[in-house]
């Protein structure tokens, strides 16, 4: 949710940026410009508010706080004195969010590459829409699926990487399981992949006919002309792809709650059971949180929303360096 | 290393549109074969036919013969990549690979055929720059993007890309048309050394460069619009500027064209 609100607001400035308009006197130029003008306004105040919301509701409980904020790993705001740290959250939220990105982008950029340059035209175009439906599958049945589909054959796969890539201390640990950061890692990748998958094959399509071209003239193979033309000239669109789709993960709520079961600590054996994520925190404790608990959970939200900003921020970055060289 | 082309009854589609027809003609190795004719008479089509890029369109398809030397390019046996790599190509827009330097644009094709060892690269690198007039200019900024030449230094960038592979037949489609009279003028010296060790083929829709550079001219017609492009006649091109067998070239070249 944070993340695509980050999103929209740069875009929105964006678009007030370039398209400055000229008045010409007339009145329906005015009232176009002042519309336009003000929804530019709004969104910056939009995210303002968001952000004051935040740090107002947050400052009371993180005073009230006994332990570190920012290092400790339990999570009791509720107790007296109320003790709280995002240590464990930042953790789980990074960890499930990268394995996710390294899932979801080589085999989003494969299907895209298969799209652009491989299928056949008929195909391509109705893979393509499937591609994008996933994106608007809503992330409680990704979370059902995830919880009732995909855990139970998790169990049998972690067992597997435990066996084969134990000595690695992120796979290691005595009890692989079905409940762990891991499998909602894979979750995550499912959901990324149309956003990551659908950016990257804009990026190819803009590719020149003619360096693909120049490519095929030369005695190139398709694979050839893609690591000589395409991958190239996309690569900085596929680095933005990606880390629009690692915002994305990183915000994702319901699907991550289900599967993951709340073991309080760090564990650094992703295969285990465990582990929580700042969003899933939320949506699991809001309910029955105090005051102090309320506050406490919203200081979790900011430090999440800082995070993604800072993410989106990086994307947008990178794809915008994209335009200097071509 | 140059070959004879020979075409016969040669057709070029473009899914349902018959973009060229029934094409014949013979083109003798180390000579310049210049292609002349309005626009979309199927000058550009033909020329693709020669290194099989016109399939590269979706849709398009090609029916009759290109033999090369007694090779059939169009025998279902032929992989088209290894037709381009026998087949150089230079494009009416100079298109280094952007993100390459210099001499890694000269190396890509060298790269692609298997060519390995950093001296070898480097001698052939140097031959073909040298071979496209241009290593003068960039021998000492062959680390800098391609990208950053001049449009006419660009498009030798290119020739050196596609000789230095040492194909048999360089084609090259209005390599001038984006280029100043100066660089065109260099290019047009590089055809005449060029001819020396390859078949060269040129599309060009400039008359005088066609009188330069060539000696051999072709004439493409195309009866109207929609209708397929053809050969007019092909002749020596002191004979097609002087005396042509067609009133249809004749009045193309005199300018009394449609």
């Amino acid at each position: 949710m944070t993340s695509d609100t980050g999103v929209e607001t740069r875009v929105g400035a964006q678009h007030r940026a370039a398209g400055r308009p000229i008045s010409t006197g007339r009145i329906g130029d005015k009232i176009f410009l002042h519309a336009a003008r003000g929804s530019g306004i709004l969104v910056l105040v939009i995210m303002a508010a968001i952000a004051v919301f935040l740090v107002w509701k947050a400052i009371p409980a993180l005073q009230r706080n006994e332990a570190s904020f920012l290092t400790a790993q339990d999570w009791d705001p509720n107790a007296t004195p109320p003790k709280f740290g995002i240590a464990q959250l930042a953790f789980g939220t990074v960890m499930s969010s990268l394995l996710a990105l390294l899932m979801a982008t080589p085999v989003a950029i494969g299907i895209a590459l298969f799209i652009s340059f491989y299928a056949p035209r008929r195909l391509a175009s109705g893979l393509g829409y499937v591609v994008d439906l996933l994106a608007a599958v809503p992330s409680i049945i990704y979370g059902l699926w995830g919880l009732l589909v995909l855990a139970p054959h998790m169990e049998g796969i972690s067992k597997a990487l435990n066996t084969a890539l134990g000595w690695i201390p992120l796979f290691g640990g005595d009890s692989p399981g079905k409940n762990s950061i891991f499998t909602a890692g894979v979750v995550l990748a499912i959901m990324i992949l149309p956003i990551i998958s659908s950016i990257s094959r804009e990026v190819f399509v803009q590719v020149p006919r003619a360096n693909v071209e120049a490519a095929l003239a030369l005695g190139a193979t398709r694979w050839e002309m893609i690591r000589l033309s395409v991958l190239p000239y996309g690569r900085s669109g596929m680095v933005g792809a990606a880390m629009l789709g690692l915002g994305r993960a990183m915000g994702e709520t319901i699907a991550v709650a289900m599967v993951l079961t709340f073991v309080p600590g760090i564990n650094l054996h992703l295969l285990e059971d465990g582990g929580s994520t700042f969003a899933a925190n939320i949506a699991k404790s809001f309910g029955e949180a105090t005051d102090t608990g309320r506050g406490a959970l919203i200081a979790s939200g900011l430090v999440l929303f800082v995070i993604t900003l800072v993410v989106n921020m990086a994307a947008r970055a990178v794809v915008a360096r994209r335009k200097e060289f071509v | 290393m140059a070959k004879r082309i020979e075409v016969s009854g040669l057709h070029a589609y473009y899914g349902g549109v018959h973009a060229i027809e029934d094409i014949s003609m013979t083109i003798e190795p180390r000579s310049v074969t210049a292609f002349i004719g309005p626009s979309g008479c199927g000058k550009s089509t033909f020329l693709r036919t020669l290194n099989r890029m016109h399939e590269v369109i979706p849709g398009a398809y090609v029916e009759g013969k290109v033999l090369l030397d007694d090779e059939d390019l169009y025998a279902s046996s032929v992989d088209p990549v290894a037709v381009r790599r026998s087949v150089g190509m230079v494009f009416q827009r100079p298109n280094p690979f952007p993100t390459m330097s210099i001499y890694d644009n000269v190396a890509a094709g060298l790269k692609l055929n298997g060519v390995r060892g950093k001296s070898r690269l480097d001698d052939i690198v140097e031959e073909s720059l040298q071979g496209a007039n241009l290593w003068n200019e960039v021998k000492d900024r062959l680390g800098k993007p391609g990208a950053g030449l001049s449009g006419g230094q660009q498009q030798r960038l290119c020739i050196a890309r596609a000789i230095a592979v040492q194909p048999q037949v360089l084609l090259m489609d209005e390599p001038c048309s984006a280029l100043d009279p100066i660089s065109t003028l260099a290019i047009e010296d590089l055809i005449a050394k060029l001819k020396n060790q390859y078949t060269i083929v040129i599309v060009t829709h400039n008359m005088q460069q066609a009188a330069r550079v060539s000696d051999r001219t072709a004439f493409f017609n195309i009866a109207g619009t929609g209708k397929p492009g053809k050969l007019i006649e092909i002749d020596d091109t002191s004979k097609i500027f002087t005396n042509p067998e067609v009133k249809a070239t004749e009045d193309y070249i005199t300018g009394r064209f449609g």
